[in-house]
């Protein structure tokens, strides 16, 4: 239901990490990133202990290595910013390689990508459970900022549409003779987008009368109940909750 | 009997001065169906947006079975007053068929079983059921419009109000999209410049024209009159004829 060729994110599915309604998960993928935030860096085998955590997850999903390594490309710039760190970083150095690498900068990069890492794989192991459109409902009902709700609703719904609209105009320039090639092109291409921005801007009016017709007083109605039962809660609670034993037995062990 | 619509010496000019309506009248019965005709500028989207009190009347008054446009009756009214607007993809907004369809009454507090009723009911009136949980954006055009009807008869209104129905679909989804329309036991106001289509479905069929009504009758009549037709810019397609 609903996987179109769009939700490149989402992977079908009917397993138990799939049913949990998004509410639950949504709140077990905050509070790991918490609990992994909160971990001192140097705690190297921590970290080793949440990366089985969400293998856990995957593997009780289903979700192959594969599929969630090639959508963690999205992770590339903070990995750029984190390896140009101990390059610029200040302080005492090192040399490896015939490279003179700050102490403090390695740290920095460690940790920024330890961090990070573990925050994108558990975030994509989210999306790859969970539908788009599902996740908005559980954003609603943790009591998000709803017109932040409705904003990020709207976007999904007309993604296509004004892809669709910038596929046309790009045909139209293209009709007639127009190819890009160089910078002296970007003014069409600017006012293409002023153009796209403003058909955009208008449709939203249109939406915006087409909602106050049908009785939108400001706030979107409640129309598919996903209530969550305690069990739902404590298994969605397990990975936020195994994070945090690990945080602490490791604080425990050390103090 | 109170009739479904009644518009009565309606004048409105938009905030930058320009008089859209001068003068409105008319009255549509219940069970009617009713074709509203007019050249493009004609002041028919206007007139539709005071229908469910989008726009505010600068003068005159809009009753909806025997209910005054006003701004304490707006929710009430607008429950009475099923739009369909002419872009599907204005209309459609939810992700998914069922949330969509579910919009309106869900805002007119129905909840639970009675919910899933109405929207079950308006899709299947619309021949859509089976479309209930896709995205509306998978659908073809004329489904979404379709779709689109389906979103204001779950609200169980007084009077539909259709912008261009037959506007940019193909013969078969005009054809399905009639069938529809005719088959629905509703009062209807049918705005458009495709006047085979209007004769098709209404039997009594209103000009607007320079924002005053110009000519009120039996469909077949008006557009059987040529001089009539070319005085207020409508044209009948090439090689018809009203039979």
């Amino acid at each position: 239901m609903g996987a179109g060729h769009h939700h490149q994110l989402y992977r079908a599915g009917d397993t138990l990490i799939h049913r949990l309604p998004p509410q639950c998960k949504l709140a077990a993928v905050a509070g790991f990133a918490l609990v992994v935030v909160a971990t001192p860096r140097e705690w190297f085998w921590a970290f080793g202990l949440y990366v089985l955590l969400l293998a856990a997850v995957a593997l009780a999903a289903r979700v192959p290595a594969g599929f969630v390594l090639r959508r963690m490309v999205v992770e590339i710039p903070f990995v750029v910013f984190a390896v140009a760190i101990p390059f610029i970083g200040l302080g005492e150095r090192v040399s490896f390689m015939g490279l003179s690498l700050s102490v403090a900068g390695l740290w920095a990069a460690w940790n920024i990508l330890a961090k990070a890492t573990l925050g994108v794989i558990a975030s994509v192991l989210l999306a790859a459970t969970t539908e788009p459109r599902l996740m908005l409902l559980g954003a609603q009902r943790l009591k998000l900022p709803p017109l932040l709700v409705q904003i990020a609703m709207f976007m999904l719904r007309y993604m296509d549409v004004i892809l669709e609209e910038m596929r046309r105009m790009r045909v139209a320039r293209e009709s007639r003779g127009f190819v890009a090639r160089d910078v002296r092109h970007i003014p069409v291409i600017a006012r293409s987008a002023g153009a796209l921005f403003i058909r955009s801007y208008e449709r939203g009016e249109r939406v915006h009368l087409a909602m106050l017709s049908r009785g939108y007083t400001g706030s979107l109605p409640i129309i598919q109940d996903l209530s969550a039962s305690s069990r739902q809660w404590l298994i969605a609670g397990m990975l936020p909750g195994a994070a945090l034993v690990t945080l602490l037995g490791t604080w425990g062990l050390l103090a | 009997m109170t009739p479904s619509l009644e518009v009565s010496r309606l004048a409105y000019a938009y905030p930058d001065g320009t008089q859209a309506l001068f003068g409105v009248d008319f009255a549509i019965g219940r069970g009617e169906r009713v074709a509203l005709l007019g050249p493009n500028g004609a002041g028919k989207t206007t007139l539709v947006m005071h229908l469910n009190g989008i726009l505010t009347a600068g003068h005159g008054t809009v009753t909806v079975a025997g209910l005054p446009v006003a701004k304490n009756s707006l929710k009430e009214i607008r429950r009475r007053v099923g739009l369909v607007f002419q872009d599907p993809d204005d209309q459609l907004f939810m992700p998914t068929v069922r949330e969509d369809v579910a919009f309106g009454p869900a805002n007119l507090g129905i909840t639970g079983e009675e919910l899933e009723r109405r929207v079950k009911d308006a899709l299947d009136r619309v021949g859509m059921l089976e479309t209930i949980d896709r995205p509306p954006h998978h659908l073809s055009f004329g489904q979404r419009r379709r779709v689109a009807v389906a979103t204001v008869l779950a609200m169980e209104p007084e009077i539909l109000v259709l912008d261009e129905p037959s506007s940019n679909l193909d013969p078969a989804s005009r054809r399905e999209l009639a069938e529809v329309l005719r088959g629905l036991d509703v009062t209807v106001l049918m705005v458009t410049h495709d006047l085979p289509y209007a004769l098709e479905l209404c039997d009594r069929a209103l000009i607007l024209s320079g924002g005053v009504i110009a000519a009120d009758g039996p469909t077949r009549e008006i557009l059987s009159d040529a001089d009539l037709l070319a005085a207020h810019r409508l044209e009948l397609p090439y090689g018809f004829a009203p039979p």
